[in-house]
């Protein structure tokens, strides 16, 4: 490690006697700025606090959505069915297998000897309500909110998980993708010349395949799961960040101030890292919100086209296709959509509120 | 002058390859942006470098930092050869030269702030850290006459002139014996250009330092040198101390950049030389003398044979036929 690495971390000279902080950090003049100009932005960020909240119960879906009740009292004991298996003659029942809590027999014998506390949402992603009133899709009623799939399957429930796998893979993908494209588009125009011109027609000759094929012959080869959907997407999709890192690298590094970081005999990682990187990322900020969405998109795309995740998983794109084939059951459909609208503003809100605290020539508000 | 020169270049070429052909470059000719260039810097002193804009001048700059890789040719700073030299000799060399550059607006990073940009070269040389670098930093913005405050503040909170005080300051931040200042007023009102210069001058007082000070305004050259080389097309053609080359120019060149210098007596009757067309492209120079194309006194053996800089007296060197 060079002194030049040890020191970066150091940060900004403070003349004044106070240390800005933030969360109890001390943080960096400008990313007080920053912060307050993100702040100042009241769109992106209320938008940003929807999310959170949202994403933050959607992160514990199996206390909000569960066919398994989070707190049983019964004889005395206290069983915490969502955490632990328990078999069914722990109630009074009779078979060793795991207790179905939804079964009026279990329900009963609970009752008599205690009590049964269950989520906001009494069913998960795959659980089947036998005691719909109507043939499934069937509408919404006071115990399935939003109604429930051709299935039998709770809506709500498939919203709120779904809703967690959307953004855990957009979320995902794109600092992966991020990470990937950045680190290639930053070596390729830092360094130019012939790096450049050989990864150039290796990008031209990569972004020629076709994903959605691929994804096809994939699907007939192995059953693909979340990571593999997210291996194949990120083979692609760090390409996006690539070529404007590197039209802002090929800009920077002529830069009197990189010539002056040069002759001052600042190391060539050094230099990208501090001078060029903190300059190049208000143009990569400004695509991250929207690749975060094309994300999302890309795999609520699939799911409905039947190409995405393995069938069963609580998918938006799935529930879009059932809206599709069961125009008589609308809830299906305005319920994915509205999901699927609401994630994609709200993330695009936060993007432009982001981009706009980084952007230098705004800092003050 | 002292007996051993500062800076030592002898012969120094850069030429910047033209290649054609997409599938086998192959170099068709070359930007010749400095030809053949000698001349020494004493420790001390200053030396003014000028030229109309293609001449050379800020290449010659960046070729003597190696921030470009020279051709040919041998620098030597303090007696050792500079050309050529590993990485960690380079570093080490970077601490004793250092260079201000031209735009004060484009040379400072707008996302450091000023106390960091200047801070920046301690830190990778590991001179200082923690309060002597706070100490260090405070006292070079005082030294060019900026408050504390504005090591806190972004370069876009600064007006020109300050924004090229904060550039000397951080060139100066690691002690530099030579500092190589490329055109370091003349993105500056006049107004501010006086008082940068002004600031220079008693820094290299205070400091003891050696300036290699390129410009194109001769006002500023004759202001602050006490030697001037005259630069024409990637060639010196007249290199002497500074009041005598103002007083009696031996180059026709040279005569008329100062007959380009703005004379305050509006009324006063001059010789005026006036240069015709542009300065000819340095991938394909005139033969002969460089200057023959443009030159009022142009002899026939102008454009056959290339004059040599020859001492005219006084330590006055000149590359004319006329002077031979």
């Amino acid at each position: 490690m060079t002194s030049a690495d040890k020191t970066a971390e150091t940060g900004v000279i403070q003349t004044g006697p106070v240390q800005d902080k933030f969360l109890g950090i001390p943080i960096k003049a400008m990313t007080r700025r920053r912060l307050a100009n993100f702040r100042a932005n009241k769109r992106g960020f209320w938008s940003l606090w929807i999310f959170l909240i949202l994403f933050v119960l959607s992160l514990g879906a199996e206390l909000v959505a569960n066919d398994k009740p989070f707190l049983v009292r019964y004889d005395g004991g206290w069983y915490f069915p969502a955490f632990v298996s328990y078999p069914e003659t722990t109630f009074g029942g009779d078979l060793p297998t795991e207790t179905d809590y939804r079964d009026r027999f279990v329900e009963s014998q609970i009752r008599d000897k205690g009590w049964i506390l269950w989520p906001p949402v009494p069913f998960s992603y795959a659980t089947i309500n036998y005691e719909l009133p109507t043939p499934a899709p069937s509408p919404p009623t006071a115990v399935n909110w939003l109604g429930t799939d051709d299935q039998g399957r709770d809506v709500v429930a498939r919203l709120i998980y779904g809703f967690r796998i959307s953004v855990l893979f957009g979320l995902t993908l794109t600092v992966l993708s991020s990470v990937i494209g950045i680190a290639a588009g930053a070596v390729q125009g830092y360094f130019g010349g012939l790096i450049d011109l050989l990864f150039q027609r290796f990008i031209e000759v990569w972004s020629g395949l076709p994903t959605l094929y691929l994804l096809i012959i994939l699907a007939s080869i192995v059953q693909p799961n979340f990571w593999w959907l997210l291996g194949i997407m990120l083979l692609f999709s760090w390409m996006g960040l690539v070529n404007l890192v590197r039209a802002e690298f090929l800009r920077a590094r002529n830069f009197d101030y990189v010539r002056a970081a040069r002759a001052l005999g600042v190391s060539d990682p050094v230099i990208i890292v501090r001078h060029v990187l903190p300059n190049a990322m208000v143009a990569t900020l400004t695509f991250l919100p929207f690749i975060l969405s094309g994300s999302v998109t890309t795999l609520t795309a699939l799911d409905f086209l039947g190409f995405g995740l393995p069938i069963g998983s609580p998918s938006l794109g799935e529930l879009l296709n059932q809206g599709k084939n069961n125009l008589q059951a609308p809830w299906l459909g305005i319920a994915g959509f509205l999901v699927v609208a609401i994630m994609l503003s709200l993330l695009v809100f936060i993007g432009e509120a982001v981009r706009d605290a980084f952007d230098p020539r705004k800092l003050t508000t | 002058m002292s007996a051993e020169p500062l800076l030592e270049v002898s012969d120094l070429v850069k030429h910047f390859p033209i290649r054609r052909g997409v599938l086998f470059p192959r170099q068709v000719g070359a930007v010749r942006a400095v030809d053949g260039v000698s001349f020494t810097v004493a420790r001390g002193e200053t030396l003014g470098l000028v030229g109309e804009s293609g001449s050379g001048k800020s290449t010659l700059a960046r070729v003597l930092l190696c921030l470009l890789q020279a051709t040919s040719g041998q620098v030597k700073f303090e007696g050792r050869d500079i050309l050529g030299n590993g990485v960690d000799e380079m570093r080490l060399l970077r601490q004793s030269m250092q260079m201000v550059f031209q735009d004060p607006f484009s040379s400072l990073n707008p996302r450091m702030t000023a106390g960091d940009a200047i801070a920046e070269s301690l830190r990778v040389y590991g001179i200082a850290s923690g309060a002597a670098l706070k100490a260090r930093v405070v006292d070079l913005l005082d030294r060019v006459g900026l408050d504390t405050e504005a090591a806190r503040r972004f370069p876009h909170e600064f007006s020109g002139g300050q924004r090229q005080r904060i550039g000397i300051a951080r060139a100066l931040a690691i002690s530099p014996k030579l500092v190589i200042c490329d055109e370091p007023v003349s993105a500056l009102d006049v107004s501010v250009q006086a008082q940068v210069i002004n600031l220079l001058q008693d820094l290299q007082e205070e400091l003891g330092l050696t300036y290699l000070f390129i410009s194109h305004d001769l006002s500023i050259v004759k202001h602050v040198s006490d030697r001037v080389a005259v630069m024409y097309l990637g060639k010196l053609v007249e290199i002497g101390e500074a009041e005598e080359l103002f007083r009696a120019p031996l180059h026709p060149y040279t005569e008329a950049l100062l007959s380009a210098i703005p004379e305050p007596d509006a009324d006063r009757k001059r010789d005026q030389v006036l240069l015709e067309g542009d300065i000819p492209s340095p991938a394909n120079p005139p033969s002969g003398c460089r200057f023959h194309t443009r030159c009022r006194y142009a002899m026939p053996i102008c454009s056959q044979s290339e004059p040599q800089l020859t001492d005219a007296g006084g330590d006055h060197l000149v590359a004319c036929h006329l002077r031979t």
